[in-house]
C-alpha cells in the first residue's frame, strides 16, 4: 500500500525554522513505521535522520511522537496508526531537538543518574548470592522491565513546562530499588525524591502509563513511591 | 578541528563486556569509553535466555561438565584452556553479577534459580541440565541495566555517539584511537596505553537476522585494515528460532521451557536428528534441520519456508512469567497468540564465533603468538575462542563478563606498568581523509542498494548451508560491490547527526568482512559446527582441526593461514546428542 509520511523535520546548519514535509512510500500494512522511515532515509532523501538500532523494541533508541502519541518506530506497525491519513511523526517533546528526529537526551539521563539508580547495600558481601524469596523479586518486576527510551518522561505535561521535573522514567528507575528487599538505600533514594522537583510535581495524568512501550505501569509506581515517602516513618 | 584527549585506557563499545571491563578499568586508572550508541541502546540487551553457571542451586552440577560441553558443543574446535577458565570464573561472575543488583529469577529457597539450555548437559551428555540463570526472558537487558548502573555509582566516563574509526599503532604498539563525533562531526583522538576493541559483531552481513542496523563489524574491520588477523571468520551462528520472515530472536528459553519444534506434518522433527536431547540440541543442529525440513517440503505456511515452534502446551502462568517478552514479539510482529497458536520460526544470523584473536588474557594477536602490546578485545568482537566452531547458547553473556572483566583488569595493569606511546605522525590523516571522499563522492551508488545486494547474497550463498559453487558465486558478488562502493554517494553533507555518512562507512566494514568469511568458509572442505559443506559435509579432524588465521595483504585481498586449537583434556569425538 501507498503511505505518506509526514515528518518534522529540523537541521540548524539549514535554517532555524522546523518545517513538515511528507513522503510517499510504500510498505505492507505490517511494516513497522521504522520500516517506512528507512525506506524515506534510504530511498528519497537520505538526510533524514533519527536514532534506531535493535529494531524490535528492547534498545530503546527510537522513541518519537507518531500521530500525536509517544511510541517507538520499531515497535508501532503502520496497520495500527491509520495509514489511510498521513502518518506524522516528531521528535519527542521536552528535550532540545538536536536535528530532525533527533533530541538531546542528556537532560533525561541526568535525572536518572540523580536517582542513585543502582544498589546500594552495606556490611560484607555474602559468599554467595543474596537470598531473595520469588515474592520479593516479584515486588518490583514491574519497574524493570525499562528501557530508558523516555517515551514516558516526554509524554508527562509537568515535564514539558517544569523543566526541573525528574519526569516519570527517574521515579521508575527509583521505585526499582526502592521496593528490592536487597537494597539499603532508600532512605537516601526517597530524600532525593521528596524534592520539590521529585514525585510531588506528579499530577497523575497517566500519559506516562499509555506512552510506556513496555507497558510497566508508571503512574502507579509513582504513587507507590509517594505512599513509601508519606508512611516511611 | 581536531581534539585530542590523553587516557590510561580505551574503551570501544558500551555492551556487556565494554562496560564490564569499564567497571575493573576504571576503578583502577583513568578510563574511557567510547561508544557509537548510548551504552544501554547496545545489543546485549537483546539477549534473552541467560548465563550459564555450574551453580548447582537446583541439581548437580559442576564446571568440568560445562568446559566438556563447551568444548563438544563447538565441535571440539574451542581453545580448551579457554573454555576451562570461562566454565570456572562462570561462577563468580553470575555472583558478582548478583551482588551488583541484578535481579535473577529466584528458586522457593530465595536462590538464583536456574533452567536447561541447548547444549548443556549433566555428566559429559547423560541428559539436559539445569545451568542457566536468568530473569524471565531479557536476562541480556537485565546484564546491560545492572552494569550501566554499576557505572553511575562508579563515575565511568562514557563518550556517547563517538564512533570509533582507527585504532593507532606506534612501532607495533597501541598507542590511541580515532574518533568520529556523530553530534558535531568533530574528530577527536584518543591517545592511550591500552584499548579494549568491545564493540559487537557484524551480523548486518545477513538480511535475516536477530542482530541490531549498527552492529556492522567495525572493531574487526578497523583493526583488519591495519593488518592485523581475524580468526575463524567462517564461523556464523544461525539461531534456530528467529521470527518467520523477520529474524527476531525468540529464546532458545523457549525451548528450555518446553516448547517444541513442529514441522507441517505437525511432527516433533527433531526426535529424529538429536534423539537424546532433542529440541535442545546445540544451536548449529537445530537451525540445519529446521532447514532441511523445509528443503525436503515439510516447511508451513504458504510458500512452506518455515516451522513451528509450539508452545500451546505450556501453563499460562509459566509463559507470563518466563518468556513475556519473546511472546509479545510474536503477538505484535506475526500477529500470532502463543497460548494457542504455534509460531511461524526460520533461522537467523545471530553471532560471529570468530573475531579479533585473542589470548585467555583478552591480549590481541598479530600473529599465532605474538601479542600487540597494550591492545587488547572482549565479547563477540573477539575469538579467544571459546565457542570454536558453534557457540552454545547462554555462553555469551558469559563471555562477556569472564572476558570483559578479565581485558578490563589486565587492560589496566598494562597501563601501570608502561608510559603513553608517541602518537603516530597526523594520526587523524586516515579518517580525515576517509571521511572527506565519502562526504565529497559525487557517485551514483547508493549505500542502501549496495547493503541489501550484500545481504540478499549472503543469505543466498553462505548462510546454513554452502557449497564451494555457492561462496565462490558470494565473492564475486561482493567483489562487484565493493567496485561499486567506491562510486557511491551521501547525500547528507552536513557535519551535524550525520547518520547518512555513518551508514557509508558502516557498510564499507560490511564488505570487507563478509569477503574475509567467504574466503575463510571457501577454503575450509570440511563440514564443522555453524559451517556446513554439502560437498563435504563430513568433519575432516585430519585437515583442519584447525583455527583458520586470515590477513589482508598489501593489495587487498585475503591470505589464509592457521592456527593449531588448543587441546587439554578432551580428546574429539563424534558429535551425537
Amino acid at each position: 500500500m501507498d503511505v505518506t509520511v509526514k515528518i518534522l523535520r529540523y537541521n540548524p546548519e539549514v535554517s532555524e525554522e522546523a518545517r513538515w514535509e511528507s513522503f510517499q512510500v510504500t510498505a505492507e500494512p505490517t511494516d513497522r513505521v521504522l520500516d517506512a522511515l528507512h525506506k524515506v532515509k534510504w530511498d528519497l532523501d537520505g538526510s533524514l535522520t533519527f536514532r534506531r538500532s535493535c529494531a524490535h523494541g528492547v534498545c530503546g533508541s527510537d522513541a518519537m511522537r507518531i500521530n500525536g502519541k509517544n511510541r517507538l518506530a520499531c515497535k508501532t506497525l503502520i496497520k495500527d496508526v491509520n495509514p489511510s491519513q498521513p502518518i506524522t511523526v516528531e521528535p519527542i517533546k521536552g528535550l532540545p531537538v538536536l536535528k530532525d528526529l533527533v533530541v538531546d537526551m542528556e537532560p533525561f539521563f541526568d535525572a536518572y543518574r540523580a536517582v542513585m539508580p543502582f544498589l546500594v547495600a552495606d556490611g560484607n558481601e555474602p559468599t554467595r548470592e543474596r537470598l531473595q524469596s520469588p515474592e520479593e523479586r516479584e515486588r518490583f518486576d514491574d519497574t524493570t522491565k525499562c528501557i530508558l527510551c523516555a517515551a514516558c518522561t516526554t509524554s508527562c505535561p509537568v515535564y514539558w513546562t517544569d523543566g526541573q521535573y525528574f519526569g516519570p522514567q527517574a521515579i521508575v528507575g527509583a521505585h526499582r530499588f526502592i521496593f528490592d528487599s536487597r537494597d539499603e538505600g532508600t532512605a537516601q533514594r526517597l530524600e532525593i525524591l521528596n524534592d520539590k522537583e521529585g514525585v510531588w510535581r506528579c499530577r497523575t495524568t497517566f500519559n506516562c502509563t499509555e506512552a510506556c512501550p513496555r507497558g510497566i505501569e508508571v503512574t502507579k509506581a509513582i504513587q507507590e513511591v509517594k505512599r513509601a515517602l508519606i508512611f516511611r516513618r | 578541528m581536531v581534539q585530542t584527549h590523553k587516557y590510561d585506557v580505551v574503551i570501544v563499545g558500551a555492551g556487556g563486556a565494554g562496560m564490564r571491563a569499564a567497571l575493573e578499568a576504571g576503578q583502577r586508572t583513568r578510563t574511557a569509553v567510547l561508544t557509537k550508541l548510548y551504552p544501554t541502546r547496545s545489543h546485549t540487551g537483546a539477549a534473552q535466555g541467560g548465563m550459564c553457571a555450574a551453580l548447582a542451586n537446583v541439581e548437580e552440577d559442576n564446571w568440568e561438565w560445562h568446559t566438556f560441553d563447551t568444548v563438544k558443543g563447538g565441535d571440539y574446535l574451542v581453545d580448551q584452556d579457554a573454555a576451562e577458565v570461562m566454565a570456572k570464573e562462570a561462577i563468580d561472575a553470575v555472583l558478582d553479577l548478583e551482588k551488583m543488583g541484578l535481579p535473577f529469577n529466584r528458586t522457593e529457597e530465595g536462590r538464583i534459580d536456574q533452567r536447561r539450555f541447548g547444549g548443556h548437559t549433566r555428566n559429559h551428555g547423560e541428559a539436559a541440565v539445569r545451568r542457566s540463570c536468568f530473569a524471565a526472558d531479557r536476562t541480556g537487558h537485565m546484564i546491560l541495566q545492572t552494569l550501566y548502573q554499576q557505572c553511575i555509582k562508579h563515575n565511568v566516563e562514557f563518550y556517547n555517539e563517538f564512533y570509533v574509526l582507527d585504532v593507532l599503532l606506534t612501532d607495533g604498539r597501541a598507542s590511541g584511537v580515532v574518533a568520529y563525533e556523530l553530534a558535531t562531526g568533530e574528530i577527536h583522538i584518543f591517545n592511550a596505553k591500552s584499548i579494549i576493541f568491545a564493540s559487537g559483531g557484524l551480523g548486518k552481513v545477513f538480511r535475516t537476522t536477530s542482530n541490531a542496523h549498527t552492529l556492522t563489524g567495525d572493531g574487526m574491520g578497523i583493526v583488519w585494515r591495519k593488518g592485523l588477523p581475524l580468526e575463524d571468520m567462517e564461523f556464523f551462528q544461525f539461531h534456530p528460532t528467529g521470527l518467520a520472515g523477520l529474524g527476531v530472536l525468540l529464546s532458545e528459553a523457549a525451548r528450555g521451557e518446553g516448547g517444541i519444534l513442529r514441522n507441517s506434518e505437525n511432527e516433533r522433527f527433531m526426535e529424529r536428528y538429536a534423539p537424546t536431547i532433542k529440541d535442545l540440541a546445540p544451536r548449529d543442529m537445530v537451525a540445519r534441520a529446521m532447514a532441511n525440513e523445509v528443503r525436503e517440503g515439510r516447511g508451513a505456511g504458504p510458500e512452506k519456508a518455515y516451522v513451528y515452534l509450539d508452545l500451546t502446551h505450556l501453563p499460562k502462568e509459566q509463559i507470563d512469567a518466563k518468556l513475556p517478552d519473546i511472546t509479545e514479539f510474536a503477538r505484535t510482529y506475526l500477529g500470532v497468540e502463543p497460548y494457542t497458536e504455534m509460531i511461524p520460526v526460520f533461522p537467523t544470523a545471530h553471532y560471529a564465533m570468530g573475531g579479533i584473536p585473542t589470548n585467555i588474557k583478552g591480549e590481541v594477536l598479530s600473529d599465532n603468538e605474538t601479542v600487540v602490546p597494550g591492545l587488547y578485545a572482549a565479547g563477540e568482537v573477539a575469538c579467544v575462542s571459546v565457542h570454536g566452531a558453534n557457540r552454545l547458547g547462554t555462553n555469551s553473556l558469559l563471555d562477556i563478563n569472564v572476558f570483559g572483566r578479565r581485558a578490563g583488569v589486565y587492560a589496566a595493569e598494562y597501563a601501570r606498568t608502561v608510559g603513553h606511546e608517541e602518537l603516530p605522525e597526523t594520526p587523524e590523516k586516515y579518517v580525515v581523509d576517509q571521511i572527506q571522499m565519502l562526504r565529497d563522492a559525487g557517485g551514483s551508488e547508493r549505500v542502501a542498494a549496495i547493503r541489501a545486494e550484500l545481504q540478499a547474497t549472503m543469505d543466498i550463498n553462505a548462510q546454513v548451508y554452502r557449497d564451494e559453487g555457492s561462496l565462490k558465486q558470494a565473492l564475486s558478488d561482493i567483489e562487484g560491490l565493493k567496485a561499486r562502493y567506491v562510486n557511491i554517494s551521501v547525500q547528507d553533507k552536513g557535519k551535524r547527526f550525520n547518520t547518512d555518512l555513518l551508514e557509508a562507512i558502516e557498510l564499507g566494514f560490511l564488505l570487507d568482512l563478509a569477503e574475509v568469511l567467504c574466503v575463510s568458509a571457501l577454503a575450509r572442505n570440511e563440514s564443522r559446527g555453524g559451517h556446513y559443506r554439502e560437498d563435504y559435509p563430513n568433519r575432516d579432524d585430519v585437515n583442519f582441526m584447525r583455527h583458520t588465521m586470515a590477513y589482508r595483504q598489501e593489495d587487498g585481498t585475503v591470505r589464509l593461514d592457521y592456527k593449531p586449537v588448543v587441546q587439554t583434556r578432551y580428546e574429539p569425538m563424534e558429535r551425537k546428542y
